[in-house]
């Protein structure tokens, strides 16, 4: 029995207790479009090396990421909604908002065009051109950064998409590029997610509208308040907020590629 | 059909060529998936004995409460579990969210079920005389207990396998209370989840071959143990 007993603590051991060499971690919750696309990986090495520390990211939408930061389940958030990191902000959850990068939003769909969106004037006439035609239409539907931005157009258009055409499939944005790929579908997405998908040839679906000002897509980074939170890591957290807006940092964004096309734009300038 | 094939071929070049992603995942999946074994059987193994060896009101009851959670979906029990590991739910000062430990703590609600009803029903296949008759030959409550759990042994490794599988092979929980993170929490079933999300078809082929091999494994022990 009391074999076992030592048997039993080894495996207890080896199950559930962390390295002793474990090193000290930084939680940030951020947006799947700067996670899938490779950009983090690009950038962390170069701050664990310089702080000694560990970032273990975690993968959702903006609205998810905000929601984590709230609940001071993270200590630092990289989202991209404006509006909505704002309100973060302003409600007390979040300081030392920077800005830290941009890309923008692009309106893509099937090579034919069949609602003939490609000569459009801006976004919204776009919009209304697809709804006018009832042609198939994805929405993210989770909240996402992506997701309030074209709930912010289509309210622009004054429509109410809806019924059959406009479909909410609740997926991130590899998912939709990738569903609305097959089934022709148009949708918003940001540039950085459409461009790794679609040089690697994984969907055939072009870009037939963009430039608009309205698209605009910039990425922000919040320390969680360590007031609302005090067993939030802040320091570590501020530490991480300065190496990204760093001239360091900057150009390391600025220096990312996939295939020779860049993601993001640090926000100093290329 | 060159899409499938050259998905298969590729994954199958990323398991012999020991990509470190793959083995990681695995690596991880074997360690949460042993923990939550481990620590459901503890409390699955006492609870199905006894629920098997003495009758008392409201047994029926408690039959069905773990009959119910047999057929809970993993996403559910995930964010019942996040709740409670939230820094705003009860046990948030432990700092378990987002950690292999609160993987574990979600898969040990998902597997103690499945021990307690495989330990109920082996032990309830033997004749009920037995422990009395043990008890009467002198051994206590605690040495009949444990006569009955070598009659049935076999019973009992098949509890624990059904269990292990079934925990490494489930998504909702993983992603939930891990949060995805590389090399720290990432699983194999997450990763897939993730890759297929990037439409990378040949990595998320090889991650769910590494799968099949670890369930198959498990699948083919568990039969060997019941032909014993």
């Amino acid at each position: 029995m009391n074999q076992a007993t030592f048997f039993l603590s080894i495996l207890f051991f080896f199950c559930l207790s962390s390295p002793p060499w474990a090193q000290e971690r930084l939680k940030l919750a951020t947006t799947t479009s700067t996670a899938n696309s490779g950009l983090l990986d690009h950038l962390h090495p170069f701050f664990e090396k310089e702080a000694g520390i560990r970032v273990h990211a975690i993968a959702v939408g903006t609205g998810k990421a905000l929601k984590l930061a709230q609940n001071g389940d993270v200590d630092v958030v990289l989202v991209h909604a404006r509006q909505a990191e704002e309100a973060f902000v302003k409600a007390g959850h979040g300081v030392n908002r920077k800005e830290v990068m941009y890309n923008d939003f692009v309106i893509v769909g099937p090579v034919t065009d069949p609602s003939g969106i490609s000569g459009s004037e801006n976004v919204i006439q776009a919009l209304r051109t697809i709804a006018a035609q009832k042609s198939l239409w994805y929405s993210r539907g989770d909240d996402s950064g992506t997701h309030k931005k074209e709930m912010s157009l289509w309210q622009e258009t004054g429509l109410k998409p809806g019924s059959g055409w406009y479909q909410a499939i609740g997926q991130g944005m590899g998912k939709t590029l990738l569903a609305a790929d097959e089934k022709k579908a148009y949708t918003l997405s940001d540039r950085g997610t459409y461009i790794a998908l679609s040089t690697e040839n994984r969907i055939e679906l072009k870009i037939l509208h963009e430039g608009d000002t309205r698209l605009f897509n910039p990425y922000g980074v919040i320390a969680v308040n360590p007031k609302k939170h005090p067993h939030v890591k802040f320091e570590l957290a501020m530490k991480y907020i300065d190496f990204l807006t760093s001239p360091k940092g900057q150009s390391l964004i600025g220096s990312f590629r996939m295939n020779g096309k860049i993601l993001f734009h640090p926000h100093l300038g290329d | 059909m060159d899409f499938l094939f050259e998905g298969f071929l590729e994954g199958l070049n990323m398991v012999f060529q020991g990509n470190p992603a793959v083995y990681n995942a695995a690596w991880i999946t074997l360690r949460v998936s042993f923990g939550a074994t481990l620590i459901a059987s503890l409390i699955g193994l006492p609870l199905g004995y006894f629920l098997a060896s003495t009758s008392f009101p409201g047994k029926g009851f408690c039959t069905i409460v773990l009959q119910t959670l047999l057929g809970f979906p993993t996403v559910v029990i995930g964010l019942l579990v996040y709740g409670f590991l939230s820094r705003r739910g009860p046990f948030g000062f432990a700092d378990l969210l987002f950690t292999p430990s609160g993987i574990v703590i979600g898969l040990v609600v998902l597997a103690f079920p499945i021990v307690t009803m495989f330990t109920m029903t082996a032990v309830s296949g033997i004749d009920p005389r037995a422990r009395e008759m043990a008890l009467t030959l002198g051994a206590s409550p605690r040495r009949a207990a444990w006569t009955l759990f070598l009659e049935v042994r076999f019973g009992l490794i098949s509890a624990l396998l059904a269990s292990f599988g079934r925990v490494a092979s489930e998504v909702g929980i993983a992603i939930m209370l891990g949060g995805n993170i590389e090399g720290y929490t990432r699983t194999l079933t997450t990763a897939i989840a993730l890759e297929s999300m990037k439409g990378e078809f040949g990595f998320g082929i090889a991650l769910g071959l590494v799968l099949l091999v670890l369930v198959f494994f498990t699948a083919l022990l568990s039969r060997y143990v019941q032909k014993l």
